[in-house]
């Protein structure tokens, strides 16, 4: 393996890390249920795609012919963390979570909540 | 819907060769997965196909190609926002929801709508509308409302109107 291929494998490594921790850090830190659901949502999906690029890369070295099953792995991620994050948010409405005091247009969460436009009485 | 319909061999093509793929990729293309992956490939479709509906079909490759790499440069930028608003004090942070007007309804391009929607810049789509005619999205900090709905129709929902021509 050169030093080449190893610092490329290195640096994937350390940005997926720093991705992965400061969404960890903006799912503690952000005040209320919905706006916590962002930093997660977004940050799994580059930070795992970041590390599995970086075993990609590895592994097809170490094995001497190309290793796919990452790429698989990070298409699988990047359908279903939106889905999820997608399940979660309607949990939110359902059980009508508190939301942040300065949220604008907090009529429009009463109306997604009962599924309907947000013209409608 | 028709429930009763003739035997096809292939009644979904593209879903096979799909499923033939993953399967060789999972297994490493060895010969014997060659073999049981094909057997897979037809029979699955076989059992699956009349459960689901007639999905549209992409007209455009080159724009899917365009649209997905369009998409992860944004995972990437949605990523260094939401970093930036993480290292922010949560009183700078003005939170929303916003109700974007849709003009796509199929199920399968509203799908791949609301996901690049959840997984772009500082935006998680929470629910839809029961006439399919709203999309409601909660903003992680919101500048400019009709700014917003507009980047969303303009970057997603266009491209996505011309893949599958609806």
């Amino acid at each position: 393996m050169t030093v080449f291929l190893e610092a490329v494998v290195s640096v994937l490594l350390v940005l997926g890390s720093i991705v992965m921790l400061v969404g960890s850090i903006g799912l503690a830190k952000f005040p209320d249920y919905f706006t916590r659901l962002h930093a997660p949502a977004k940050s799994s999906t580059l930070g795992v795609g970041c590390i599995l690029i970086a075993s990609m890369i590895f592994f097809s070295v170490q094995l001497g012919h190309v290793n796919f099953k990452e790429a698989l792995i990070s298409m699988f991620l990047l359908i279903t963390a939106p889905v999820a994050a997608h399940m979660l948010a309607k949990a939110g409405l359902h059980y009508k979570v508190n939301m942040k005091d300065n949220t604008q247009n907090q009529q429009l969460a009463k109306k997604a909540y009962l599924h309907q436009s947000p013209d409608e009485k | 819907m028709d429930k009763v319909r003739k035997f096809i061999w292939f009644p979904t093509p593209y879903h096979s060769i799909l499923l033939w793929l993953v399967w060789q990729i999972l297994h490493d293309f060895s010969r014997g997965h060659m073999v049981l992956g094909a057997v897979f490939a037809i029979v699955i479709p076989w059992i699956v196909a009349p459960l689901s509906e007639k999905e549209p079909v992409a007209k455009n490759p080159l724009t899917v190609l365009r649209y997905t790499f369009r998409l992860l440069f944004d995972i990437v930028l949605s990523n260094y926002d939401v970093a930036k608003r993480v290292l922010q004090s949560n009183r700078s942070l003005r939170p929303a929801f916003i109700a974007v007007p849709l003009a796509i309804n199929e199920p399968l391009p509203l799908t791949i709508f609301t996901s690049s929607v959840s997984l772009t810049p500082g935006t998680v789509s929470v629910e839809l509308s029961d006439d399919r005619q709203w999309l409601y999205v909660h903003v992680l900090h919101l500048e400019d409302e009709q700014q917003l709905i507009n980047l969303i129709k303009r970057r997603y929902e266009a491209p996505l109107k011309e893949i599958f021509g609806c």
